[in-house]
């Protein structure tokens, strides 16, 4: 009895939610799932844990898992079948298309907060050429 | 499609130095709610009426079925309650009151037990009189767990705990809510613990309801504002704002109703946006308590 406790405990304790993370929780479960799904842990057709148990494995709110798996279906990411439980989508190209997705998320942000700023799509871009500059001096 | 854990229609009670008024609020069964306010605030107040400790003035209350505090025998078996001021036998061991609990409980789990006295690293042949505050607090909590009650209702259950037996506490609670039959009600003053589990947060200042909500649409709402500006401007006025900060030059605005529209208005009183934060619950509940304070204030 003791040995499944201990197990379930720590099932999908690879999960881990950070609270000093701007972000909030359900895109810090969204991320990680999309991250386990990106490098092949969790290959298509792969059942992901009832909304519950990930919940009390992670230990965040049932609320908080249920918003990042309803986000991650919208996405196309996960599939969820009434009664059945979800699985990773079956399309294989989905990884790539979704890593092109996330970038136009960050993308989106980035052209948000530029204009929250008052700067122009030149200034961005300039901006975007002096990062990239940098990154490419430290051998990133 | 779900059913109601607790739900509170109007209720209010009156004493001498403290009025609770209309308190309303819901738990759907599954879900923890997290019960968030200042000292005095009424906390422990409508606890104990809900659960059938202290009778209303006005307004119903039903747990789990069963109306309040009518119903109040029925309704004990399914409910178990924890708070600070719990009495245990100080000359009695750990194993004598579970012992106690099983001939008083008969959905008492012993299996369940014995893994929380092994989680909670407790001793199960040591007198009470003997425990830390900390195991107090864990040898009560696992007594009222192992009865399997369909509702928990834990007042402060988090206070005077260590951040590993907080841990251990919070996920024996997220345990309990796998059964999606099962529900928690907590108050606490430890906001991150109730960010962390609950799915609905319910406010309470002054003994009334500031909000109830689930806890995503909750953090969703609320964003600080900041901005630079030159004299000409005021943020007063200005709809969805809560409250704002300025010095000099630079300043901040809360909302509660944030959209990007908000932050264009903001913009055509005349400031430059220079951030949109979002708030932590901490945040969030100081600056809801202030609101309704100066609301309040005639």
């Amino acid at each position: 009895m003791h040995t499944v406790y201990t197990q379930y405990t720590y099932m999908h304790s690879e999960l881990v939610i950070s609270q000093t993370d701007g972000r909030p929780m359900y895109q810090q479960v969204m991320e990680q799932i999309r991250q386990k799904i990106a490098v092949g842990d969790w290959p298509p057709g792969h059942e992901l844990p009832s909304i519950r148990a990930l919940a009390a494995s992670v230990k965040v709110s049932v609320i908080t898992v249920k918003r990042a798996y309803m986000e991650l279906e919208r996405e196309g990411l996960i599939v969820t079948q009434q009664g059945r439980g979800s699985f990773v989508a079956d399309d294989v190209s989905i990884g790539p298309k979704l890593q092109r997705e996330e970038l136009q998320h960050h993308l989106e942000e980035a052209v948000k907060r530029a204009r929250l700023l008052g700067m122009d799509l030149s200034e961005l871009l300039d901006m975007v050429r002096r990062i990239r500059a940098e990154m490419l001096k430290d051998g990133k | 499609m779900s059913e109601l854990a607790v739900k509170f229609q109007g209720v209010g009670k009156d004493y001498k130095h403290f009025h609770l008024r209309d308190i309303d609020f819901e738990l759907e069964e599954g879900r923890i709610m997290g019960f968030v306010g200042p000292n005095g605030a009424g906390k422990s107040t409508t606890i104990r009426i809900l659960l059938g400790l202290i009778h209303q003035d006005r307004g119903n209350v039903s747990v789990l079925g069963h109306a309040m505090p009518c119903d109040q025998v029925q309704a004990k078996w399914d409910i178990g309650f924890v708070s600070e001021d719990m009495r245990l036998y100080p000359q009695a061991t750990l194993a004598w009151h579970m012992k106690l609990m099983t001939s008083i409980y008969p959905k008492w789990d012993e299996d369940y037990a014995a893994r929380l006295v092994k989680r909670f690293e407790l001793r199960p042949q040591q007198i009470l009189k003997r425990f830390s505050h900390g195991e107090r607090t864990k040898a009560v909590l696992l007594m009222a767990l192992a009865r399997r009650p369909r509702l928990l209702v834990l007042d402060e259950p988090t206070t005077g705990l260590d951040p590993v037996a907080r841990r251990d506490v919070l996920h024996e609670f997220m345990d309990v809510v796998t059964d999606e039959r099962r529900s928690i009600l907590f108050s606490s003053h430890n906001t991150l613990d109730v960010e962390q589990i609950s799915d609905q947060i319910t406010f309470i200042d002054k003994g009334r309801i500031i909000r109830s909500q689930d806890k995503e649409t909750f953090l969703e709402q609320w964003r600080r504002v900041r901005f630079a500006a030159t004299g000409g401007f005021s943020a007063e006025g200005l709809p969805g704002i809560v409250e704002t900060v300025r010095s000099g030059h630079l300043g901040a605005v809360i909302t509660d109703v944030y959209s990007e529209e908000v932050v264009e208005r903001v913009k055509q009183a005349g400031a430059d946006i220079t951030a949109v934060e979002r708030m932590t619950l901490e945040e969030i509940f100081v600056a809801n308590v202030i609101r309704s304070r100066n609301e309040v204030r005639p």
